[in-house]
C-alpha cells in the first residue's frame, strides 16, 4: 500500500484553483468530485496516515499476525423504505460489501442509530427486523450499538451508521491501486438499479414493472470471484454513490492507469436505460448497492466471468472494459458509433441521499 | 430500446457519413442551433465521422447558458428572502451568478427546490399557502408551453402565492442575430427540432429566404443529425437555400396549435438580453398584463443588481459559433464543470460542458491534472 500513498499525492498538489463552497452543499455527499475535495482538503490533512491515505473501502490492519479489515458507513437514504429494501438492509449490506470487496470475510458489525422524535416505533421495529435478516443472510452478528434521539424536525426519521470488522485471509492482496494495463474490467450485473429505484419512488416515475433496488450482500459473490481468479483478481469495488464512474476514476487514479469502457457492453435494465435517457442521466453515474466491479488479469477473464454468472447475484455479469497504459488516471467511454469520450465523475449533486 | 436504437445504428451512421463525404466537394460550415444537438454530436463522436470539409459549429441553443446574469442574480436575491421557495430545473442551480450559484444560496439557508416539471412547482404552492413559491421559468419555445400552462393553471386555481421569474428566449431572433453579424461564418443551420415541434417551421422559411441560407430541421439522435447534415450539404452544393424537415416524425409544418395557443394566451414577445451575446430585440417572452400578479419580477422588488461576469469567460463567442470551447484560454484550466466561469460549462446542453464531458481538450498534457482534481 505504500505505492498507493505516493500516487495519491499529485491530487493534493493539483494546481487547479477550486472555486469551492464556503458551506457544505448536497453535492459534497454525492461521491463525486466534491466528495473527493472534502477528503483532500479536510479529512486527509486532519487524519492523514498511510492506511487512510490508501483510500480503500476498508482499512486493512495487521494485528498480532492476523489481518483485520475495518470499515464504517453512514446511511441517510430518503425514503426509509423503498422497492427492494430499506435503510436497515442497506446499512448492513453496504458495510458487508465494503469488507467483501477488500477480500475480507465479514465477521461482525455494529450500528449507531440517530432517531428523530416522533418516529413511529413500528418503523424502527421494521428497520431493525430487516437489519437482523440482512445480518443472517450475510453471516454476521451485530454485536454492539448505540441509540440517540434528536428533536423533531432535526433529523429525518432515522440515520444509521454501521461499522464492520472482517478477517483478511493470509496472502490476499486486493487494492484499488492494483490495476495493470491489459486487465479486464468486469461488472457483476445491471448498473443503476438502486439509484433509479430510489428516484422512481421519490419523484413518482412509474415503470411498467416496478424497479427494485439491487441492495444485496456480495460476500459470496466476491468469494466466488476470488476462488476462480485467485491472484489474477487485482481489485474489486462496489460502485455505490457516484456510480461506476466514480469507482473507475478511483481505480484509474490510484493505479496510475487508463480505463476504456465499452458503452455497448454495459448491462442495463431497459427501465434504467429509459429513465436515464428521459432524465439526462448517465447510467454510469447512478448508484448501485449490490454490484461489484472486478479488475482481473486478462488470462483469468473467462474463469471469473463464469464464476460471477454462476452466482444468483451475478447472472448478468459482463466484461465492460479494459485497463490501458495510455492516458493514466483518465477514464473514457467508447460509443456504439466508435467515438470515444471522456467519462467525467459526477460534478455535483445528481440525486442527494441515495444511501 | 425501441425508437432509440434504430436511430443509433452504427452501420446506417457510417453509410450516411460516407454519403456526406461524397456530397461535400468544398469546405462548408454548419451550425447546429440546439444545445441538445451539440451534446449528441460530441457524445456520439458524430463530428469525428464527418469529412474534413464539413465543419460543425455550436449554436446558442442552450437555455441555461443564455439566461442573463442579471436574471440569475435576481433569482438568487429572491431565493434568499425569507418565506420564499424557489423552484427550478436542476441545471440552473449550478450556474454561476455574481454572488455564487443557487446551491450556495441553499447552503446559506434559502429554500431552493429542484423540480422536474413546472406543475410540480404549482403543487408546492398549493401545499405551502404561507410561502411565496417562485418558479424559475427558463427555456426556449420547447419548454415555454409547459411553463405557460403552469402559470395559467395557478391563476385559474387562485394560487396567489405562485409566481414565475420568466426568462424565456426565442430561437429565430438569435439565428437572425448570428446571420446579421459581419463576423458570421455559418453557411447553413441544423434547425432546432423540438422548438419547431411547438411553433412549426414557417418562421424558418422566412429566414432561409431573406438570408439565402439552408435550414434543415433536425432531431437529436445520431442518424437524425447525420441525415440533417447530408441534406444541408446537398443544399449548399446545389446553391439552394430552403427549409427541409429531416425530423418529420416529430415536427409538423404548422407546429402544435394547442401549445402555440397557450403561449399566446400567457406570454407576449419582449426584448431580452442573452448572456454572452447581449440584447436582442423581440427575442423572448414575458408575461402578459393579465398575469402580472404571477410575475415574480414585478412582485419582488430587488435592490439594484450589479452583475460581475468573469473576465476570462469567452462563452459569448462560443455561443455564436465564433470560437470553439477549446479555443477559450480558461477551458479546462480555471473553468471546469466543478469550477465553472460561464454557464456554457454548467448546463448539460452547454457546448463547453459537452466538450469537457466528452474529453475534448486543447492540451493533452493537462488532462491528468484535471481528472485528478
Amino acid at each position: 500500500m505504500s505505492g498507493t500513498e505516493a500516487r495519491v499525492e499529485p491530487a493534493a498538489a493539483c494546481p487547479v484553483p477550486a472555486r469551492g463552497y464556503d458551506r457544505i452543499v448536497l453535492g459534497h455527499g454525492a461521491g463525486g468530485g466534491l466528495s473527493a475535495d472534502l477528503l483532500r482538503d479536510v479529512f486527509l490533512p486532519a487524519f492523514g496516515n498511510p492506511t487512510l491515505r490508501a483510500l480503500e473501502d476498508q482499512a486493512s490492519l495487521a494485528i498480532d499476525g492476523a489481518r483485520i479489515a475495518v470499515t464504517t458507513d453512514a446511511f441517510v437514504v430518503k425514503p426509509l423504505f423503498f422497492p427492494g429494501g430499506d435503510i436497515g438492509r442497506l446499512a448492513v449490506n453496504g458495510t458487508v460489501n465494503d469488507l467483501a470487496v477488500g477480500g475480507a470475510e465479514p465477521l461482525v458489525i455494529t450500528a449507531a442509530f440517530v432517531l428523530e422524535e416522533g418516529l413511529p416505533v413500528a418503523d424502527l421495529v421494521r428497520i431493525a427486523g430487516s437489519m437482523g435478516a440482512a445480518c443472517a443472510e450475510a453471516g454476521v452478528d451485530l454485536v454492539a450499538g448505540d441509540t440517540k434521539v434528536v428533536d423533531r424536525g432535526r433529523g429525518d426519521g432515522v440515520y444509521v451508521t454501521t461499522t464492520g470488522v472482517g478477517r483478511v485471509p493470509v496472502g490476499r492482496r486486493l487494492s484499488i491501486a492494483g490495476a495493470c494495463p491489459g486487465d479486464r474490467v468486469l461488472v457483476s450485473g445491471t448498473l443503476g438499479d438502486h439509484g433509479i429505484a430510489i428516484l422512481s419512488v421519490r419523484e413518482g416515475i412509474d415503470f411498467e414493472t416496478p424497479l427494485r433496488s439491487d441492495t444485496a450482500p456480495l460476500h459470496r459473490l466476491t468469494a466466488a470471484v476470488l476462488a476462480a481468479g485467485g491472484d489474477a483478481v487485482h481489485a474489486m469495488r462496489d460502485p455505490t454513490r457516484g456510480g461506476a464512474a466514480s469507482t473507475l476514476h478511483e481505480l484509474a487514479e490510484a493505479s496510475g492507469v487508463g480505463v476504456v469502457v465499452d458503452e455497448t457492453a454495459v448491462p442495463l435494465r431497459s427501465e434504467v436505460r429509459g429513465a436515464c435517457e428521459l432524465l439526462g442521466l448517465d447510467p454510469l453515474h447512478v448508484a448501485n448497492e449490490g454490484k461489484v466491479i472486478a479488475v482481473v488479469d486478462r488470462a483469468a477473464t473467462d474463469a471469473v466471468l463464469a464464476a460471477m454468472r454462476a452466482d444468483p447475484l451475478g447472472r448478468d455479469a459482463a466484461v465492460i472494459g479494459e485497463v490501458v497504459a495510455d492516458h493514466p488516471a483518465v477514464v473514457t467511454v467508447r460509443s456504439a458509433l466508435g467515438g470515444e469520450r471522456l467519462l467525467p465523475t459526477i460534478p455535483g449533486e445528481q440525486l442527494p441521499r441515495i444511501c | 430500446m425501441r425508437y432509440l436504437d434504430e436511430y443509433r445504428d452504427p452501420v446506417a451512421a457510417r453509410r450516411l457519413a460516407d454519403a456526406i463525404a461524397v456530397a461535400a466537394t468544398r469546405p462548408w460550415t454548419i451550425m447546429e442551433v440546439c444545445g441538445g444537438q451539440t451534446h449528441a454530436i460530441v457524445r456520439h463522436g458524430i463530428d469525428e465521422l464527418l469529412p474534413d470539409a464539413v465543419e460543425l459549429v455550436h449554436g446558442p441553443g442552450c437555455p441555461v447558458c443564455v439566461t442573463s446574469l442579471e436574471t440569475i442574480d435576481r433569482a438568487h436575491a429572491i431565493a434568499s428572502r425569507p418565506g420564499v421557495i424557489l423552484c427550478s430545473f436542476g441545471d440552473m442551480l449550478r450556474v454561476p451568478g455574481s454572488r455564487g450559484d443557487l446551491l450556495a444560496a441553499r447552503a446559506a439557508g434559502a429554500d431552493v427546490r429542484v423540480v422536474y416539471g413546472p406543475l410540480d412547482a404549482v403543487e408546492i404552492a398549493a401545499k405551502n399557502p404561507d410561502a411565496q413559491v417562485v418558479f424559475f421559468a427558463v427555456g426556449f419555445e420547447t419548454t415555454a408551453p409547459a411553463n405557460a400552462t403552469a402559470i395559467w393553471l395557478a391563476r385559474r386555481r387562485g394560487l396567489s402565492n405562485f409566481s414565475a421569474l420568466v426568462s424565456h428566449v426565442l430561437v429565430p431572433p438569435a439565428i437572425r442575430a448570428i446571420l446579421g453579424d459581419p463576423r458570421n461564418r455559418v453557411q447553413a443551420f441544423l434547425g432546432p427540432g423540438h422548438v419547431c415541434a411547438i411553433v412549426g417551421v414557417t418562421q424558418y422559411e422566412l429566414i432561409a429566404a431573406e438570408h439565402r441560407v439552408p435550414i434543415v430541421i433536425a432531431g437529436f439522435e445520431p442518424l437524425d443529425l447525420l441525415d440533417g447534415i447530408l441534406l444541408a450539404v446537398r443544399q449548399l452544393e446545389a446553391g439552394r437555400a430552403e427549409v427541409e424537415n429531416a425530423y418529420a416524425r416529430v415536427v409538423a409544418r404548422e407546429g402544435n396549435r394547442r401549445a402555440v395557443a397557450i403561449l399566446d394566451e400567457v406570454f407576449e414577445v419582449a426584448d431580452r438580453t442573452w448572456r454572452g451575446v447581449g440584447p436582442i430585440p423581440a427575442s423572448g417572452y414575458r408575461l402578459r398584463p393579465e398575469f402580472h400578479e404571477h410575475d415574480a419580477e414585478r412582485l419582488f422588488e430587488v435592490e439594484t443588481i450589479t452583475t460581475a461576469e468573469s473576465s476570462l469567460c469567452r462563452a459569448g463567442e462560443i455561443l455564436q459559433g465564433r470560437l470553439r470551447p477549446t479555443d477559450c484560454p480558461a477551458f479546462g484550466r480555471e473553468c471546469t464543470p466543478r469550477t465553472p466561469l460561464g454557464a456554457t460549462m454548467v448546463s448539460a446542453e452547454g457546448a463547453c460542458a459537452a466538450y469537457w464531458a466528452c474529453g475534448r481538450r486543447s492540451e493533452p498534457a493537462h488532462d491528468a491534472e484535471e481528472v485528478r482534481a
